[in-house]
């Protein structure tokens, strides 16, 4: 430490320059490394992502080429249409849209008002509900499927989308909950506050003026919620025989099909997340950002 | 006076032609109000999401341990407990499943801490690079495991670049039952692909609210990168690392259809062996007592890391 302090005392503003330049070619070289590392790791995310388009997109013939080419030769649909029109798999594709809206419908409806609780009211058992709701991230709650089966079926809805839709409203709850909350937190109190000084209920002011300003947040959290139940298997593999939703259908019957159905099905599952991704894409780091606080 | 004026003022609705919907709108209205008043509007918000963890969650849970402890027959009985332990995949499932764990998150996290500092760094269009990082947050574990099933698989990619840059001349098999560590191998690359995005955006929210100031300090007293990155920024992100280890180990004791995709039947894991004793074998105890276990050891890494890394800052 010594050594940066004797150039200031310097007083003339020699010794302060050498520092100044060496700290602005150190800071290149680190924004050099910066871009560097981010172009590699780039390459890295998105690669795997190209090479599978390239095998999806070949003819049925192709994508048992050998050595295969990184720029194809040739585009073809013929594979995905092979995988969209194989048995079961457009019945499987509705269903899973199905299961994934009926549990973002649910756990919002469900996890929503626990939100707004939390982030409004001042009341007794407020933080141990908090640290339940936090808590239950410490256990892999698809795992509970298992035990979860045993029940449905003596409920008489087990192979059943419902029961699917049941385990992953479960699955997205405590997010749900959470992220609510914090959205409600960021909508300013005293608007509603003001609300229902010039007459509203405080239903009337959480309708008119709250609601409108979370919005895009909730918006945003439920299709999360969407994406955790399309891309969720363990449960849905367990909890349904015939019922199956698509990544069940696809993992099921992933030692007994041929190639081209399973990249075409590695493909097709991954476009709608992509697509979703892409929306929420601004609301990415406050939805984990704020779930991880 | 508020009742009053107030009262129709916030209904929407105009009372005169609406008369039935004008009284639903005032009495829900007044009995909110009277809620509120009370202090049970709180109560009555939890009311449905406490219901749904009871019945969908500690319920369950509890039932996983009731039928790990039954034999098939509803009787009490550590039949189904030994029937696991003395299966030749168990032990093989549970180190595979440890195994991961070890390989994977250590990887994971040096990769997620680079792309946060890249994000952080605010370099130009910073916000693509967020995004193009967050992608496998999307991305199933499914889709993952036949991508790189893709990758690995004998005339697949990687050995059409090794041939084609000349380092092998004949295909080698990756994904071979005789060479677990290789799938093991594989498995690594397609996790750390598709789950380090989670670790990413937790860090990167966490990297955001240090203050600058600190960072500013450190600079000023001719901290290198180095320095900063251990001595300010890791200390400052413990309650983030925190969350992310926990998440992570947690979602790593699930990892089923990566390996499913992947190894087929060459190599399991604790989540695929419940898979396998409920789907094939037709033993919900024996898939209970899996469960069971994989519930107890989630438990206990959580409160490992809760001992290891502990969020609070005092030590800084």
């Amino acid at each position: 430490m010594s050594t940066i302090t004797t150039p200031r005392q310097d007083a003339d503003g020699d010794g302060e320059a050498i520092t100044q330049r060496r700290r602005s070619r150190q800071h290149l070289l680190s924004r050099g490394a910066l871009y560097v590392a981010a172009i590699v790791l780039a390459v890295w995310v998105l690669l795997p992502i190209y090479l599978i388009s390239v095998v999806a997109f070949s003819t049925n013939d192709a994508v048992y080429e050998y050595p295969r080419q990184l720029i194809p030769s040739g585009v073809s649909a013929e594979t995905v249409t092979f995988f969209i029109n194989a048995t079961g798999v457009q019945a499987a594709f509705w269903r899973s849209v199905l299961v994934a809206v009926t549990s973002l419908i649910l756990s919002t409806l469900i996890g929503a008002p626990a939100g707004y609780a939390i982030a409004r009211f001042a009341f007794r058992g407020r933080d141990a509900f908090r640290i339940l709701v936090l808590s239950t991230r410490a256990f892999p709650i698809v795992i509970l499927s298992i035990p979860l089966a045993v029940t449905f079926i003596n409920w008489g809805i087990y192979d059943s989308i419902f029961s699917v839709a049941l385990m992953h409203t479960a699955l997205a709850l405590p997010f749900t909950i959470l992220i609510t909350s914090s959205i409600f937190v960021s909508v300013p109190r005293d608007l509603e506050e003001a609300a229902q000084t010039l007459g509203c209920t405080p239903l009337m002011a959480f309708v008119r003026v709250v609601l409108p300003l979370a919005l895009p947040g909730l918006a945003a959290a439920a299709i999360f919620t969407f994406v955790l139940s399309w891309n969720e298997v363990f449960a849905a593999v367990i909890l349904t025989v015939r019922e199956r939703t698509l990544p069940a259908l696809v993992l099921s019957s992933l030692n007994a099909s041929p190639a081209p159905f399973r990249f075409a099905a590695g493909f097709t599952m991954l476009v709608p997340s992509l697509i979703i991704i892409f929306i929420i894409r601004r609301y990415l780091l406050g939805l984990w950002g704020r779930v991880s606080r | 006076m508020r009742s009053t004026t107030g009262g129709r003022s916030s209904c929407p609705l105009p009372s005169a032609p609406f008369p039935l919907s004008s009284v639903i709108c005032r009495l829900t209205a007044e009995l909110t109000l009277k809620a509120h008043k009370l202090g049970w509007a709180p109560y009555l918000l939890l009311l449905p999401s406490l219901a749904f963890l009871a019945i969908f969650f500690a319920a369950p849970m509890i039932q996983a341990f009731g039928l790990a402890f039954q034999n098939g027959d509803g009787e009490w009985s550590t039949v189904s407990i030994r029937t696991m332990l003395d299966d030749a995949a168990f032990w093989r499932s549970l180190r595979t499943t440890l195994l991961l764990i070890v390989l994977v998150i250590p990887i994971q996290f040096t990769l997620a801490m680079t792309m946060a500092l890249v994000v952080n760094a605010k370099l130009k269009g910073s916000g693509l690079w967020l995004y193009i990082f967050a992608i496998p947050l999307g991305i199933s574990e499914l889709s993952a495991g036949i991508i790189w099933f893709a990758i690995f698989t004998e005339r697949g990619w990687l050995n059409s670049f090794l041939e084609g840059l000349g380092i092998v001349d004949r295909p080698i098999i990756f994904l071979n039952y005789q060479e677990p560590l290789l799938i093991l191998l594989a498995i690594v690359l397609a996790e750390a692909w598709r789950a380090t995005s989670i670790i990413m955006i937790i860090l990167v929210a966490g990297l955001q609210s240090i203050p600058k100031d600190y960072l500013e300090a450190a600079d000023m007293l001719g901290a290198t990168t180095w320095q900063k990155i251990w001595r300010v920024i890791l200390p400052l992100l413990r309650p983030s690392i925190q969350v992310a280890l926990i998440l992570r180990t947690i979602l790593a004791f699930q990892v089923f259809a990566t390996v499913i995709a992947l190894a087929g039947r060459g190599l399991t894991t604790l989540s695929a062996e419940s898979y396998r004793w409920y789907g094939d074998l037709q033993n919900s105890n024996v898939a209970a007592a899996y469960a069971s276990l994989i519930l107890l050891l989630s438990v206990i890494s959580t409160l490992f890391f809760l001992w290891l890394v502990p969020a609070n800052q005092d030590r800084v």
